[in-house]
């Protein structure tokens, strides 16, 4: 069955027909083109999928398209403004949290999600908000202190 | 005035040129290219590890609404694989499948859904034959054969021995022996893999984006599989999310791909599943080692024996080449002489495996430092002192003919003894810590391609144009690593110019000039080099033109990136006005660089095979990893690492840095929690909760120090940042374990629930030993 979908993404109100099972992710990705969100396991293993619902992260990949009706859903696309990147962007591409940049989208809404929540994070939050997100990449290390650094410049005004 | 001085754009902490796309989600991936009319493919896989094929019956699949067309192994006969001398590989299996989750046949659909339901009515019937899940079983005599070609299952063994060992034990002091194993690991890199194929019917040309390391090698095998001219043929790279090596011959999703593309006249988007990336595999196979040293009582080295098993699976893949490297890279890293090397290669009915980064050196490597710690442990030496005794001399040629022009080993075991605080820590541990430390090497590039052609070994084109614009074209294969910034980088600094001046195109075969890929940490080292001398050729063409409008002699032209100018005093000529001038005799300007490694690193014909490991320069890295051991838990925590990475020149700090951390934190994961496990052949640990990586929770800080050693064939000094540092970690582990509880691990990866059963095994040996009178 098919449904209609009233929701906010990214800002803009929306009215999509979407059919009953179909995930947030596959949604995001398949139906509207926002590729931005990544497919990264079979389902709930690794985060890349993550974006924020209501300003909490979620994983797209574990949440049924329709349960997002009347919400507020924030993507990689929804970061940055005026041509600028977002404090967490200029923290993963500055520190180098972000390599292959796979699991980056997926890695900076939860760390924007985090930083909405708490805007100066000590390094085991970030540990604990990062946890159920995987990167192949960097040992973690940079990413962190990319997160580090987003909270320092969302300290001085830049948006998270 | 003030001072004009060139912009320098090397050695710094420079964020990666592209960087910008992959954090506002606007790199394009191979899944991400979305367009109206695609199909979707998916693949039917063996659920036999080992059989021959009775039927094979897709006429119910075809029925099913949508479909457009199915392939099997009935519409290719020929064979596919990355070394001339091994493609045993079917895009689709034919007469015989010899892992579960071969791929048998492929359905193009117009919609996921559909090409799911034709899987479905796919029904295939095997007449089922012994299938081997472990080295011993393969080998076993009367075992069946995998391969025609292959008797007894040995897909290549190796022998040599240079010097003599029985010599070289004898004049040992003390000789001991260790057996390890170390678990099939998995590149397990985010992106899964994916391949769009688009066929044009009517003009007979296939285009592939392919989530590959190695776009010429797919265009290759593109050509040799579909039949077609390489000229009709177009392969394109997009983003790729990492690969660690997986990527780096071609595999069969993007042969399907196209195949499917052909039969249906259209273009096919075939994507695979988490479970699929890891069944098509290449990661580094379950190995078996005996190792066997002879040390004088002051830490010299004065034999070794090795004996290396490698459980392959079912096809070679790069598995000769994985058991050549175990033996090459015995040597390189100490003075090694009386060495025995013997390797076998493996056919398995497991899936195949292939070249992980540190290719075919971690796990020999790990016996090797775990030996050494141990027997510096009953010689009274301190771990150090042992390394420090075996340190080549550079330049030298090692006994297997490997060239060493540069060797920055001293000063990493210098840097991490110094941070870690070793000396005065080292003993000194509280109940439950432990230090330990190992060392491990690698190459940059192999300095024979796999596909000799005679051409240079990486070629770079530079095009200026009217505006100014300076676009670098190379076939280098951006994975993450940071290539296409180091490219820039390197064109920029012989320019003198600003790296915001500087475009890279990369990935389109259609554009770019042929490379062979991201593999052996080839990159920085032969195609920079390519770089650089393209950049050195557009350099002298920019001061010819600056010449003739100063009217002034070449030699006397002083480039300083955004001014040329004829000596101090001369007003000189923006950088825009020489590209003008330059344009006037040719128009547009294309300049080549290219990179050819020189004969005397091209290894040894001492044995068959012993090219195997020749380079133009060799990595280096030393580390320190400090542990804590719960004893009632068996849960070992990382609570910090050191490592000193020699990489002759950092072109890039931050890369370099976030490529050591990341060698590092991988050589975590294969030695503390990842492991392939299969029961009958079935892989039970294809996803990513059960294929165990470390979570950011489990991480440590990763303390980073560079090492450079300048070496004389580098671009600007520089060798490879991405693999050598891998290695190290595994023994290093061990040994802190070991010193922290003082039980040895030879097997890895070590989990909990092993190292719980070792020191409860340990306290029952204690409580069983009769208690000896006197004592302090």
């Amino acid at each position: 069955m098919t449904r209609l979908l009233e929701f906010t993404l990214n800002g803009r109100d929306r009215a999509d027909a979407v059919a009953d099972n179909i995930l947030l992710l596959d949604f995001l990705r398949e139906q509207i083109g926002l590729t931005g969100t990544k497919t990264g396991c079979d389902g709930g293993e690794c985060g890349a999928c993550t974006v924020l619902i209501d300003d909490k992260p979620a994983l797209s990949c574990l949440t049924i398209a329709a349960t997002v009706a009347g919400k507020r859903v924030d993507t990689i696309e929804s970061l940055g403004t005026d041509g600028q990147l977002s404090a967490v962007q200029r923290g993963f591409h500055e520190k180098l949290g972000s390599q292959c940049g796979y699991c980056t989208p997926g890695f900076i809404m939860a760390s924007a999600g985090l930083l909405r929540k708490n805007p100066n994070p000590s390094e085991d939050e970030i540990k604990e908000a990062l946890g159920s997100n995987i990167c192949r990449c960097t040992g973690y290390v940079k990413i962190i202190e990319a997160v580090k650094y987003a909270a320092a410049l969302n300290g001085q005004g830049v948006s998270p | 005035m003030n001072e004009i001085v060139p912009a320098h754009n090397i050695g710094g902490y420079v964020p990666m040129i592209d960087g910008p796309e992959k954090v506002s989600g606007r790199a394009k991936y191979t899944a991400d290219i979305l367009a109206p009319g695609q199909l979707a493919g998916r693949i039917y896989r063996s659920p036999f590890s080992h059989g021959e094929i009775v039927d094979l019956d897709v006429s119910e699949a075809l029925k099913v609404p949508g479909v457009r067309a199915i392939v099997t192994g009935a519409d290719c006969d020929k064979a596919f694989g990355v070394l001339p001398i091994a493609r045993s590989e079917y895009p689709l299996a034919r007469e015989r499948v010899r892992y579960r989750g071969e791929p048998v046949a492929a359905v193009a659909a117009v919609d996921d859904a559909s090409a799911r339901e034709a899987l479905r009515r796919i029904k295939f019937k095997v007449r089922e034959l012994p299938a081997y899940y472990t080295s011993k079983d393969a080998l076993a005599p009367g075992s069946v054969a995998l391969h025609e070609k292959k008797p007894g299952n040995i897909e290549r063994d190796v022998l040599f021995e240079l010097g003599s060992t029985e010599q070289g034990f004898a004049q040992a002091d003390l000789v001991r022996e260790g057996t390890y194993n170390c678990a099939e690991v998995c590149q397990n890199q985010m992106e899964m893999h994916a391949a769009i194929a688009e066929y044009d019917t009517l003009r007979d040309r296939m285009t592939v984006h392919a989530s590959t390391q190695v776009p010429y090698y797919v265009h290759l095998m593109l050509s040799q599989i579909l039949g077609m001219e390489m000229s009709r043929i177009r392969v394109i790279k997009p983003h790729v999310g990492g690969g660690f090596g997986c990527r780096t011959e071609t595999l069969a999703i993007e042969l399907i791909a196209a195949l499917l593309a052909r039969k249906c006249n259209g273009t096919v988007r075939l994507v695979t599943t988490r479970e699929e990336t890891f069944i098509t595999h290449r990661g580094r196979p379950e190995t078996d080692i005996r190792l066997k040293v002879g040390m004088h009582k002051d830490g010299r080295i004065t034999a070794v024996e090795c004996d290396c098993d490698q459980r392959g699976g079912a096809h070679s893949g790069y598995g000769i080449v994985t058991i050549l490297y175990s033996g090459s890279m015995l040597y390189a890293i100490y003075d090694l002489h009386n060495v025995k090397y013997v390797g076998k290669r493996v056919l398995t009915n497991t899936p195949p495996c292939g070249a992980f980064r540190g290719h075919g050196t971690v796990d020999i490597r790990f016996a090797f430092e775990s030996l050494l710690d141990e027997m510096a442990g009953e010689l009274g030496l301190d771990p150090f002192a042992v390394r420090r005794a075996n340190l080549l001399t550079a330049p030298t040629f090692t006994d297997n003919d490997m060239m060493v022009n540069s060797y920055g080993l001293p000063e990493c075991l210098d840097w991490v003894e110094k941070q870690s605080g070793w000396s005065k820590r080292i003993g000194n541990m509280p109940k439950g810590k432990g230090l330990g430390m190992a060392c491990s090497h690698y190459i940059s590039g192999a300095s024979k391609p796999v596909n000799w052609t005679g051409e240079p070994h990486a070629t770079v084109k530079i095009k200026l144009d009217f505006d100014g614009s300076i676009v670098v074209l190379s076939g280098a294969a951006d994975i993450g690593q940071g290539s296409t910034t180091i490219l820039a980088q390197t064109v920029a600094e012989v320019l003198g110019l600003d790296l915001a001046r500087i475009r890279v195109v990369t990935g389109d075969s259609e554009v770019v000039p042929k490379d062979n890929g991201s593999y052996s940490s080839r990159v920085t080292f032969m195609v920079g080099n390519a770089a650089l001398d393209a950049a050195r050729n557009l350099k002298s063409l920019l001061t010819a033109a600056a010449a003739r409008k100063l009217e002034a002699r070449p030699e006397d032209i002083e480039c300083l990136g955004e001014l040329y100018r004829a000596g101090a005093q001369d007003k000189g000529a923006t950088f825009d006005e020489v590209v003008t001038e330059a344009l006037k005799d040719s128009g547009t300007i294309t300049v080549t660089g290219n990179y050819s490694t020189i004969p005397e690193s091209h290894g040894s014909k001492k044995y068959r095979g012993a090219a195997i490991g020749g380079t133009m320069g060799y990595s280096y890295s030393a580390q320190v990893v400090e542990v804590s051991v719960d004893e009632d838990t068996g849960v070992v925590t990382v609570d910090k690492v050191w490592v000193a990475h020699d990489c002759g020149k950092a072109l890039n700090r931050l890369t370099v840095e976030g490529q050591v951390q990341g060698s590092v934190w991988m050589g975590m994961g294969q030695a503390m929690s990842e492991e392939a496990a299969y029961h009958d052949g079935l892989m039970l640990t294809a996803n990513m909760l059960d294929y165990r990586v470390p979570t950011i929770q489990d991480s440590p800080p990763i303390e980073v120090g560079i090492v450079e050693s300048m070496d004389p064939h580098g671009p600007f000094g520089a060798k490879e940042a991405g693999e050598g540092s891998l290695a190290a970690f595994l023994p290093a582990l061990t040994n802190a374990i070991a010193d922290a509880i003082g039980i040895r691990f030879n097997d890895l990866p070590v989990t909990p629930d092993r190292v719980f059963e070792a020191i409860e095994k340990c306290k029952r040996a204690l409580e069983k030993t009769p208690k000896k009178n006197g004592g302090a």
